[in-house]
């Protein structure tokens, strides 16, 4: 029930999803430029799926889960609220799926070199550095809006996860025009963000009160 | 990374794959050669051109180190000095000059192996240190500097145009001002683990060998083998009576230049032992050579380009009687010296003019200086004494000389200073010794086709080997004798362009083929693992030029103590794979039989461990563990300190965001009154 295990399903369904790449683009001609596009873009939009896929498996673990603990604890109450496991399981995706973004990226950055000689961008590692953190944050509210369209049943909002999902990782194709994913990608967390606080009791009226320092 | 290389390193680093490093060598003394950092030098790419070009290097640049891409003129001692001088410059590559610099280039000594040849305070002091005659006028001494930041060879020229390149695209300055990051730069990895001296790195790798379960060796010496074979066999684990005379020929099979493994050497050592080898063929073929009064002895030796390794390590083994011949066998010396770049066909005989005060050797001297020279008669070959006026130049009869008078005269192509411009460098290539092929031959054909240097040097090889029949005792006329140029030409062609041809291949042993499987040029540098290819080439070539074909099976080839083999110890046996078949991919192996051996060739000073000796060889080359180069961009370090601080400021900035919003949580999130989503 933690963030690791949440973390390991996120490996697990990364894991499957390069082996269908790999499995693809060792047999497809290496030399046909657009197809290992095509296949690169086919990739990307399966891992999405598979991801959501994976987190819709983690949730119904989850509510055994809860369910387990409800018959183990004394009141028949869960010490845990399904919103904290909503949140919690974000979180670990979207740390994990940071983690994997940024690690290599941090390892070749602590050489004397920069991106650049071929003509890429020098800001490379900023930009990347930002994409990672609005990943992090979206897969945060996403596990929220996800779980809480299991709960009460409301397919819209699952499928709504999903298309933004999607839309994200088609965006990271405008690179290196980084204001073709970088904006999309804020202003779609922006809206996800108020989305989920919206759902987790939020409002603006907390919002006033919180800024203007009211108890 | 450990995955080797990502997709991001590939999008930062342009690795540089055909260079060759300057390594760091070691004698008794002193160290030479280059250095770099543990973790790689680098430094921002300025390329020079000219000798202005140095100047933003050295004074104005505004972002030192600097790596400096040197054109191959310009690779000089003054300049070199000028690099060396000064902190502002990280590192050197240098582009090879197209063609070779016309005024000559040699980092080699103006006078090689200084004070381990013959010559001293106590033999001959007006000639000892070059005093009568400079016989490497060019030489710059650069091979014995040293150097403490890493020095580079571009062999490849499209490599060279990527980093003038990437120069011209980011590092040309603009308008007076600095050029603006980012900025192209380069980095060198060439840490070397031996400092100090030869007496220190031995002493550091013989505690850690004695002491350690996992020694760090820091330095090796420089070994290989000496290839020698006879005309008439002799016992190899006996002793040669001592009333037998023999006649010894050498020459050198190694070269050096100032990066490491390059050393093409086509004039210093290659001319001469292709003579060699075929005088020594020539001088088999003859009739009735096995019945001769005395024997021949033909000695090819390794390492004579660091202070006569592979001769004086032979001196050493006859005179502690470890050598089946003693100095007292020797009756004449003969040695071929640099003979491919003779001017109107004059070949000139070098003596020791010291020893010639001694009668007896005077007598001596001039018998086999009048042999020679009734050799040369009906040959193309003018042979010409030099006289007295003159020491020995350097070669390994110097080193004989050391330990008994011998009389001996060595044969070479120049009168005084070298003819050789390129003595000991890079550019010691066939161009050099004028080996020109006609446009559009394949490599077979190459092989086959017969040049003018291959004409000239069977020239000499004749003379040679006319001179050696007579020597040896020999009456008849000598006019039968004949070096072949398409031996000649195929060696030439083996040892200076390509030595995975088919000839080669052919006479090799089956194991061993893999070692030809190289496509570059090939080197003779004596290196530190042994055997290197020319000394397994030679010994092949040799054996296929000077032994029989004998009609046994495989087993009983490789297996000489069973028989039907009588007498062991007078030959040796190799079973070499043998020709293609015309039209199809089998080989038709068989067996050799030649008096070919090799003779260990290992400085007597690391066998008596004295490593700080002045009468031996000292010279180690360091141990190290990773060589190579790459260019890249590197970024100004304003936008590093902007990626930083903005990383902080995030930072800091969540983990307020975070305090604030888990303290004012209750303010935040009402509870919802829905009742069926929470608890059961």
């Amino acid at each position: 029930l933690c963030l690791s295990c949440r973390a390991f399903f996120w490996l697990v369904s990364l894991l499957l999803s390069s082996l269908i790449w790999f499995i693809a683009v060792k047999a497809s001609d290496p030399h046909d430029e657009p197809l290992q596009k095509g296949l690169l873009i086919f990739g990307v939009m399966f891992s999405v799926l598979l991801q959501e896929a994976f987190r819709f498996l983690y949730y119904k673990l989850l509510r055994k889960a809860i369910e387990g603990l409800v018959a183990l604890s004394e009141d028949g109450c869960s010490p845990i609220s399904i919103q904290q496991m909503a949140y919690v399981a974000g979180v670990g995706f979207g740390l994990m799926s940071g983690a994997f973004s940024m690690i290599n990226l941090l390892a070749d950055a602590l050489g004397p070199g920069t991106v650049g000689i071929y003509g890429d961008s020098q800001l490379y590692f900023l930009t990347s550095a930002f994409m990672t953190m609005v990943l992090i944050f979206l897969h945060t509210f996403w596990g929220i809006l996800f779980f809480h369209g299991c709960e009460n049943r409301r397919w819209w909002e699952i499928a709504a996860v999903v298309v933004m999902h999607l839309a994200v990782s088609a965006s990271s194709f405008c690179n290196p025009v980084y204001v073709g994913s970088l904006v999309p990608s804020y202003v779609l967390m922006a809206v996800a963000a108020t989305w989920a606080y919206l759902l987790s009791g939020g409002s603006a009226q907390n919002v006033r009160r919180f800024l203007l320092c009211k108890s | 990374g450990p995955c080797g290389a990502n997709s991001v390193e590939r999008k930062i680093y342009i690795p540089l794959n055909k260079t060759a490093p300057c390594v760091r060598l070691l004698n008794a003394t002193h160290q030479v050669g280059c250095q770099s950092s543990i973790s790689g030098d680098t430094g921002v790419i300025h390329v020079v051109e000219k000798e202005e070009d140095l100047r933003w290097v050295l004074l104005d640049g505004p972002h030192p180190p600097y790596m400096v891409l040197l054109d191959g003129s310009l690779f000089n001692r003054k300049v070199l000095l000028q690099l060396k001088g000064t902190s502002r410059v990280s590192g050197l590559a240098v582009a090879k000059a197209k063609p070779s610099p016309p005024q000559g280039f040699s980092p080699g000594l103006k006078c090689p192996n200084d004070g381990f040849g013959v010559y001293s305070e106590d033999y001959g002091p007006q000639y000892a240190h070059c005093n009568t005659t400079v016989w490497n006028p060019v030489g710059s001494g650069l091979s014995y500097e040293d150097f403490d930041f890493p020095i580079f060879l571009l062999e490849d020229a499209n490599e060279t145009e990527v980093i003038k390149q990437c120069y011209q695209d980011h590092n040309v300055p603009r308008e007076g001002s600095g050029p603006e990051y980012p900025l192209c730069a380069m980095q060198l990895f060439s840490h070397m683990h031996a400092v100090t001296s030869t007496v220190t790195c031995m002493r550091r790798s013989s505690i850690q060998s004695t002491f350690s379960l996992n020694p760090e060796v820091v330095c090796d010496p420089l070994l290989d083998y000496n290839v020698w074979s006879t005309l008439q066999p002799i016992n190899s684990s006996g002793k040669v009576d001592p009333k037998k005379e023999v006649i010894l020929v050498a020459t050198r099979i190694d070269s050096h230049s100032f990066f490491w493994n390059i050393a093409p050497g086509a004039e210093s050592a290659v001319s001469s032992f292709v003579t060699h080898l075929a005088a020594a063929e020539a001088l088999h073929k003859a009739p009735g050579v096995q019945s001769l009064p005395r024997n021949v002895m033909f000695t090819f030796f390794q390492g004579e380009t660091f202070d006569y390794i592979g001769s004086s390590r032979m001196v050493y083994d006859m005179e502690k009687d470890k050598f089946p011949l003693r100095l007292s066998n020797i009756h004449s010396f003969i040695e071929l010296n640099q003979v491919a770049l003779r001017n109107n066909s004059v070949l000139w005989m070098h003596t020791d003019p010291v020893s010639r005060k001694n009668e007896s050797i005077q007598t001596q001297v001039e018998n086999l200086l009048e042999t020679l020279s009734n050799s040369s008669a009906g040959a193309n070959v003018t042979l010409q004494d030099v006289g007295y006026s003159q020491p020995l130049p350097p070669s390994s009869f110097q080193r004989f000389l050391r330990a008994k008078h011998i009389p001996g005269v060595v044969l070479s192509d120049h009168r005084a200073s070298f003819h050789n411009r390129y003595y000991q460098s890079m550019y010691d290539t066939l161009e050099n010794i004028h080996v020109e092929y006609p446009e559009g031959l394949s490599p077979e054909e190459t092989l086959e086709y017969v040049t003018d240097t291959a004409k000239s040097l069977a020239e000499v090889a004749t003379v040679v080997a006319r001179a050696l029949y007579q020597l040896a005792g020999g009456a008849n006329d000598t006019s039968a004798i004949q070096a072949d140029p398409k031996t000649v030409s195929r060696m030439l062609y083996g040892f200076l362009i390509k030595m995975n041809n088919s000839w080669f291949q052919s006479i090799i042993k089956p194991d061993i083929k893999v070692i030809l499987g190289k496509c570059d040029v090939p080197q003779h540098y004596v290196a530190v693992s042994s055997p290197v290819n020319t000394t397994y080439l030679v010994q092949y070539v040799l054996a296929n030029l000077t032994g029989t074909v004998v009609n046994l099976t495989k087993e009983e080839c490789l297996n000489p103590e069973k028989p039907p083999h009588t007498e062991k110890d007078l030959y040796e046996y190799a079973w070499v794979q043998g020709s293609l078949d015309p039209n199809s991919t089998s080989r038709v192996p068989f067996c050799v039989r030649s008096t070919v051996r090799l003779s260990k060739a290992l400085s007597p000073a690391f066998e008596l461990r004295q490593w700080g000796s002045t009468e031996y060889s000292t010279w180690t080359e360091s141990r190290w563990k990773d060589i190579r180069a790459r260019i890249f961009l590197v970024a100004s370090k304003e936008l590093e300190m902007i990626t930083l601080a903005v990383g902080i400021v995030i930072l800091v900035f969540s983990l307020l965001a975070t305090y604030f919003i888990n303290a004012k949580a209750d303010v935040l999130f009402s509870i919802p009154r829905d009742p069926g989503a929470v608890a059961y």
